[in-house]
C-alpha cells in the first residue's frame, strides 16, 4: 500500500516509468515474441504422459480381425452412394441391423445466410443414421460415439465401411459398459452439428432437426474418423475444435499410446514427429507445428467433426487416413485394431476426463506446453499496452494538473483545469462512430445480399465478401473527430485521451481472447501492439499508417493465411492467396451462423472499432 | 430542470421495455453476476407457487425473502414489470430531488462558513458554485437509471420497498440521525433521503443477521465476521464524518455493497450511482487510473472465467473467487481514495491550498 499513498515513491516512480518508457515497451515486446518462440525448447516442453489413472495401467489385446469384412462393407457402401446420389439411408438401416445395432435415424434440414461455394451448397436437407450398440450389463447412462461424416467432397466409404465391421465385433464382445453409438452424418459437419444439437435437446444454430428416437446417456468421448482409401501411410490427428477449443490432452495420449502400439505412423498438422530434441533440428520441426496449430486454433473452425463435440464436453478427436508415397502401407485391420484398443480403454473410464491439460499447445505428438508455461508471452505483450497507457495518463495529468506543483508564490491566475466532462464529451463521436462501423460491418453484409445482387452483377457469396471489404475500407475513409471542445493550452489532450481509451479497449479484449483462445490472442497481440503503441498524429505519418494498414484484422487474416500455406510446403502465389483469401471471409461468415463460431463478431464487433481508433488518433488534426 | 429528467425518464423507460422483450433478457437473467439467491425473481415466484399450493415457502431451502414480499407480490406478479419500471422512475425522481435539496444545502453552508471566515484566503478554486452544481442532480438520475437499468431489471430483482421499511436498517440510520440534528427544517427531507437509499437499495445483506437463521443461507459463525465487518466501520465513520452525514451515507453504502454476502452488479451500481455530487473531489483521488483499470478488468473478466469454468471445463470456482476477490479490493481502494480526497479537501479549505513548510519549501499532504 505504500505505494499507492507515499508520494515521494510515487512520484519516483512515476519519473522512472516516463523516462524509460520506451526502452521498456521493446523490451517487453521482445521478451514476449523470444518467450513464444523457446516454447520449443526442452525446459517449457515436455513429455506427454497418460492422467487419467483408468485409462494408463490396463492391458488390452486387440482381436480385431474383420479387414475384408470393412471392405466388403465400403464398395456396397461406395455402390449405393453413387447409384442415389445422397447417404444411402435404407442401405445403412438394413446393414446396421444386421451386424445387431439398434438403428434410428434423424433428418435435418438448414437455409444457409448465402450459398456456401466452397461445398456449393445452399438450402441443405439430410439424414444422419445412427446405431446404438447397448452395453450387455449396464444401465446405459454412458456412452462413446464412433462417428462418420459423409459430405458431398469426401465418401469416407471405407470409413463407413470400417465403422460397419467394428460395430459387427464389438457386438460379439461382453465386456462393454458404456453404450457405444455408430453415427454417419450427411453434409459432414451440418450433419454432425443437427445430431448434437437434437441429442442435447438445445438448438444454438437455427438447424432445424426432428428429435431423436434413441438416446444412449451422456458422451463421454468421441472420435470421428475420415478414411478415404483401402490402404494407409499415416494416420493424421487434429485437435483443433469450434473456436480454438481442445479436448483433454489424454485422449490425444491414448491415440499415441495405441499408435505407438501398433507401429503405425502418427503425424500431427500432417508432419512427421522428430525424435531427437536436444539438437537444434528436433525443435525447428517443432516450431513449425506449433505455428501450424497456432494458426489452426486461432481460425477458430473445426477442423473436422469433433471439433462440434467439444462444445458440449465431450472429449473428442478426428482420425484422418493419409494414403502418401511412402512404401509401407498399414491396412483396415491396423486402423481397427487401434480404434478397438481406443474405445476398450476409454470404457474403463469412471468419470469424464479431466485429469489432464485442456488448455495446450503441441511442438509434436509426444510433447506438449502447458498454459502456465505459454501464457506469459501474451502477458509481456499485453504489458506493452499497459505501459504507453500508464505514460499516457501521466502525461495527461501533469499537463492538466499543473496546480498541483509548488508555485513559490501562487502564479498567474490559471484557469480551472478542463473538467472530465470536456475530455470524455470529445471522446464519445470517435468511439461511437468506430463502434458504429463495426456494427455495419457485422450486420450489413449478409442482410444487404439481395440488394446487392440486384445492382450489381455478382453472386451472393461474392456480394457477402466485397460488401465486408468495402465497409471496412470505407471506415478509414471517414471523418471521424469533432473538433469542437479542443482545450487551447493544451491541444494535445485531445488524441492523448482517445489514444488512452484505445489501449485500454484493445488490452482488455486481447486479454479475455488469450483466456479462451490463447493462439487467437497471441496472433492479434503480435501485429497490433506495436503500431498501437506507436500511432500518433505527428511524426511521418504515411509511414505509420502503412504499418497500421499493414497489422489491421485483415491484413493479418491474409499474412496467416500465407504464412500457414508456407509451413505446410505449398506456398501461394499473390492471386491464389487474394482466392484463398475471399473464400476465408465468406467461410468465416458462413461458419458463425451456421456453428456459432466466433472470429466473425470477434473482430467486426471488437477489434475492428478498436483499431479504428487508432486510425482517428494517426489523422488527428 | 422538469424537462431533462422527464426526458430522461422517458428515454430510461423505453429502453427498459425494448431491453425486457428481447432475446437479452433470458440470457441475462441466468448470469450469476446479476441474479444472487439474495434478489432472484425465480425465488419469490417459487415462494408464491408454494404458497398457493398451502405450502409454508420457507419449507424448501429457496425462498430467503420476508413475508412482506409475499404479500405486496400476491396481487402484483401479473405487473412485475411494470412495478419494477415505476419503482425505478421513483427511485430516481427521489433520488433527483434528494440531491437537488442536499445541494442547496451545501452552497447554504459554504456560504455561512465563509461569511464567517472559516477558510483560509487561497481556496478560491474549491469552492463550489451553483454553475457547476446545476447538473448534478440530472447526472445522478442519468447515473441511476442506466447501469441499473441494463441488468437489474432484466434480471426482474424485486424491490424490497417492504422489507426496508419494516427491518430498520441499522448502518444507515446514524448517518440520517446526525442530518436530523443539524438542520431541524430538513428533518422530514432526511427521513425521505433515508427511505430513498431503501427503496433505491436492492436486497442488501445489511440485515442477514436479523432475519431468522431459518431463512439465511449458509448461515455459519465464521461467516457472521464477514457480516460484522459492515457494522464495524459505521461508529469510526460517524464520529470522523459527523458534519458530513450524506457522505456518511454514500461510504456506507458503498461498505454495505462491497461486503455484502452474494455481491451483484445492482449493489455496485448504486454506490456508483452517486459518484457525480463528489466531482470536485476528482482533482484530489491519486489512483483513479490504477483503479478504474482494475474495476474495468475485472468487470470483464467475470463472464470469462465463468465460460471457462462451466463451458470450457478448465478452470474452477477458485477463478471466480478470486476475481470476485480482486474486484472488492479495486471497490475498497476506491472509497478509500474518495475518503482522502474529501478529508484533503477540508484541510485545504481551512488551511490553504498552497502548504509551505516551516522552511518555506513545498509541503506534502502525507495521510497518516
Amino acid at each position: 500500500m505504500g505505494l499507492l499513498s507515499d508520494p515521494v515513491r510515487r512520484r519516483a516512480l512515476a519519473r522512472l516509468v516516463l523516462r524509460l518508457n520506451a526502452p521498456l515497451c521493446v523490451l517487453s515486446y521482445v521478451a514476449g515474441i523470444a518467450w513464444f518462440l523457446a516454447l520449443v525448447f526442452p525446459p517449457l516442453t515436455q513429455r506427454t504422459y497418460m492422467s487419467e489413472n483408468a485409462m494408463g495401467s490396463t492391458m488390452v489385446e486387440e482381436q480385431f480381425a474383420g479387414g475384408d469384412r470393412a471392405r466388403a462393407f465400403a464398395r456396397d457402401f461406395a455402390a449405393h452412394r453413387k447409384k442415389s446420389g445422397a447417404l444411402p439411408v435404407a442401405w445403412l438401416e438394413r446393414t446396421m441391423r444386421s451386424v445387431g445395432l439398434e438403428v434410428y435415424t434423424q433428418s435435418f434440414s438448414r437455409k444457409l445466410p448465402f450459398p456456401d461455394e466452397t461445398h456449393e451448397r445452399y438450402m441443405v436437407s439430410g439424414t444422419n443414421v445412427y446405431g446404438i450398440l447397448r452395453a450387455p450389463r449396464a444401465a446405459s447412462t454412458e456412452s462413446l460415439v464412433l462417428t462418420v461424416p459423409c459430405g458431398s467432397d469426401s465418401t469416407n466409404s471405407q470409413a463407413v465401411g470400417l465403422l460397419l465391421a467394428l460395430a459387427a465385433h464389438f457386438r460379439g464382445q461382453i465386456y462393454w459398459a458404456k453404450d457405444i453409438v455408430f453415427l454417419v452424418t450427411e453434409h459432414d459437419l451440418l450433419g454432425t452439428e443437427a445430431w448434437l444439437e437434437a441429442y442435447h435437446d438445445v438448438n444454438v444454430t437455427g438447424m432445424q432437426s426432428s428429435p431423436l428416437q434413441g438416446r444412449a446417456g451422456a458422451i463421454q468421448a468421441a472420435v470421428a474418423l475420415e478414411l478415404s482409401s483401402d490402404v494407409v501411410t499415416s494416420l493424421d490427428v487434429a485437435v483443433e475444435g469450434l473456436n480454438g477449443q481442445l479436448p483433454n490432452l489424454d485422449l490425444l495420449n491414448l491415440f499415441q499410446t495405441f499408435c505407438q502400439k501398433g507401429g503405425l505412423l502418427c503425424t500431427l498438422q500432417g508432419k512427421l514427429q522428430p525424435e531427437d530434441w536436444t539438437s537444434l533440428d528436433g525443435p525447428l520441426q517443432g516450431l513449425q507445428t506449433l505455428l501450424l496449430m497456432v494458426l489452426r486454433q486461432a481460425s477458430g473452425r473445426p477442423h473436422g467433426s469433433h471439433g462440434l463435440f467439444l462444445r458440449y464436453r465431450v472429449e473428442a478427436l478426428t482420425l484422418r487416413g493419409i494414403n502418401s508415397f511412402r512404401q509401407y502401407k498399414y491396412d483396415l485391420v491396423a486402423v481397427g485394431k487401434a480404434l478397438e484398443g481406443m474405445f476398450r480403454k476409454l470404457n474403463h473410464l469412471l468419470e469424464r476426463l479431466h485429469q489432464s491439460f485442456f488448455l495446450y499447445l503441441l511442438p509434436g505428438l509426444s510433447r506438449f506446453v502447458s498454459i502456465g508455461l505459454y501464457m506469459p508471452a501474451v502477458g509481456f505483450l499485453l504489458l506493452v499496452l499497459g505501459l504507453k497507457a500508464l505514460e499516457l495518463w501521466m502525461q495527461l495529468h501533469e499537463a492538466g494538473m499543473g496546480l498541483e506543483e509548488p508555485g513559490g508564490a501562487p502564479g498567474p491566475s490559471v484557469p480551472l483545469p478542463p473538467s472530465q466532462g470536456v475530455g470524455l464529451a470529445s471522446l464519445v463521436a470517435p468511439l461511437l462512430i468506430s463502434q458504429a462501423m463495426g456494427l455495419a460491418l457485422y450486420v450489413l453484409p449478409v442482410l444487404g445480399q439481395h440488394v446487392a445482387t440486384q445492382h450489381f452483377p455478382v453472386a451472393e457469396a461474392e456480394a457477402v465478401v466485397l460488401t465486408l471489404l468495402a465497409i471496412y475500407a470505407a471506415g478509414l475513409a471517414l471523418p471521424h473527430n469533432t473538433h469542437r471542445v479542443v482545450s487551447a493550452q493544451a491541444p494535445d489532450r485531445g488524441w492523448m485521451a482517445l489514444k488512452l481509451v484505445a489501449l485500454i479497449y484493445l488490452a482488455l479484449q486481447l486479454g479475455c481472447i488469450a483466456l479462451t483462445n490463447f493462439s487467437l490472442g497471441f496472433l492479434l497481440a503480435t501485429t497490433m501492439v506495436p503500431t498501437a503503441a506507436l500511432a500518433k498524429p505527428h511524426g511521418p505519418r504515411t509511414l505509420y499508417a502503412a504499418l497500421l494498414v499493414l497489422t489491421s484484422p485483415a491484413a493479418t487474416l491474409l499474412g496467416s493465411l500465407f504464412l500457414w500455406r508456407e509451413l505446410q510446403e505449398a506456398p501461394l502465389s499473390l492471386a491464389e492467396g487474394w482466392q484463398l483469401f475471399l473464400a476465408a471471409l465468406a467461410q468465416g461468415v458462413l461458419e458463425h451462423h451456421t456453428y456459432g463460431a466466433l472470429l466473425f463478431p470477434l473482430l467486426s464487433l471488437g477489434l475492428y472499432p478498436c483499431w479504428l481508433l487508432f486510425w482517428n488518433v494517426l489523422f488527428w488534426k | 430542470m422538469a424537462a431533462p429528467l422527464v426526458l430522461v425518464l422517458v428515454v430510461a423507460v423505453t429502453v427498459r421495455a425494448a431491453l425486457f422483450r428481447s432475446s437479452l433478457a433470458e440470457f441475462i437473467s441466468e448470469r450469476v453476476e446479476v441474479v444472487s439467491p439474495l434478489s432472484s425473481w425465480k425465488r419469490v415466484v417459487e415462494g408464491l407457487s408454494l404458497l398457493d399450493l398451502g405450502v409454508s415457502p420457507y419449507s424448501g431451502a429457496v425462498f430467503h425473502e420476508t413475508p412482506l414480499i409475499i404479500y405486496l407480490f400476491h396481487f402484483l406478479i401479473d405487473y412485475a414489470e411494470l412495478v419494477f419500471m415505476i419503482t425505478d422512475a421513483l427511485t430516481a425522481i427521489a433520488l433527483y430531488f434528494a440531491i437537488q435539496d442536499f445541494n442547496k444545502v451545501v452552497f447554504k453552508k459554504q456560504k455561512l462558513l465563509l461569511e464567517l471566515d472559516q477558510y483560509a484566503p487561497d481556496v478560491a478554486e474549491l469552492i463550489r458554485t451553483p454553475m457547476e452544481m446545476r447538473y448534478i442532480p440530472l447526472k445522478v438520475a442519468l447515473l441511476q437509471c442506466f447501469p441499473q437499468c441494463y441488468f437489474s431489471c432484466l434480471s426482474d430483482i424485486p424491490v424490497s420497498v417492504p422489507t426496508h421499511l419494516v427491518c430498520p436498517r441499522t448502518p444507515l440510520s446514524p448517518p440520517a440521525a446526525v442530518h436530523t440534528c443539524e438542520n431541524e427544517e430538513q428533518s422530514l427531507l432526511d427521513l425521505f433521503l433515508g427511505v430513498c437509499h431503501d427503496v433505491c437499495g436492492k436486497p442488501s445483506g445489511n440485515h442477514l443477521p436479523l432475519l431468522l437463521p431459518s431463512q439465511l443461507l449458509g448461515f455459519h459463525p465464521r461467516s457472521l465476521w464477514l457480516y460484522i465487518n459492515v457494522f464495524f466501520y459505521t461508529i469510526p465513520l460517524a464520529i470522523k464524518l459527523k458534519e458530513h452525514p450524506i457522505f456518511f451515507m454514500f461510504i456506507q453504502i458503498a461498505v454495505i455493497a462491497i461486503f455484502k454476502s452474494y455481491p451483484t452488479v445492482g449493489d455496485v451500481a448504486l454506490y456508483m450511482a452517486f459518484f457525480p455530487v463528489w466531482n470536485h473531489l476528482y482533482r484530489f483521488l491519486r489512483n483513479i487510473f490504477v483503479l478504474t483499470c482494475i474495476i474495468i478488468v475485472c468487470s470483464l473478466l467475470f463472464p470469462v472465467l465463468w465460460h471457462l469454468w462451466i463451458y470450457a471445463g478448465s478452470a474452477n470456482s477458485n477463478f471466480f473467487y478470486a476475481i470476485t476477490l480482486t474486484f472488492n479490493v479495486g471497490q475498497i481502494l476506491l472509497i478509500s481514495d474518495y475518503f482522502y480526497a474529501f478529508l484533503r479537501r477540508e484541510y485545504y479549505l481551512t488551511h490553504g491550498l498552497y502548504l509551505t513548510a516551516k522552511d518555506g519549501t513545498e509541503a506534502m499532504l502525507v495521510l497518516k
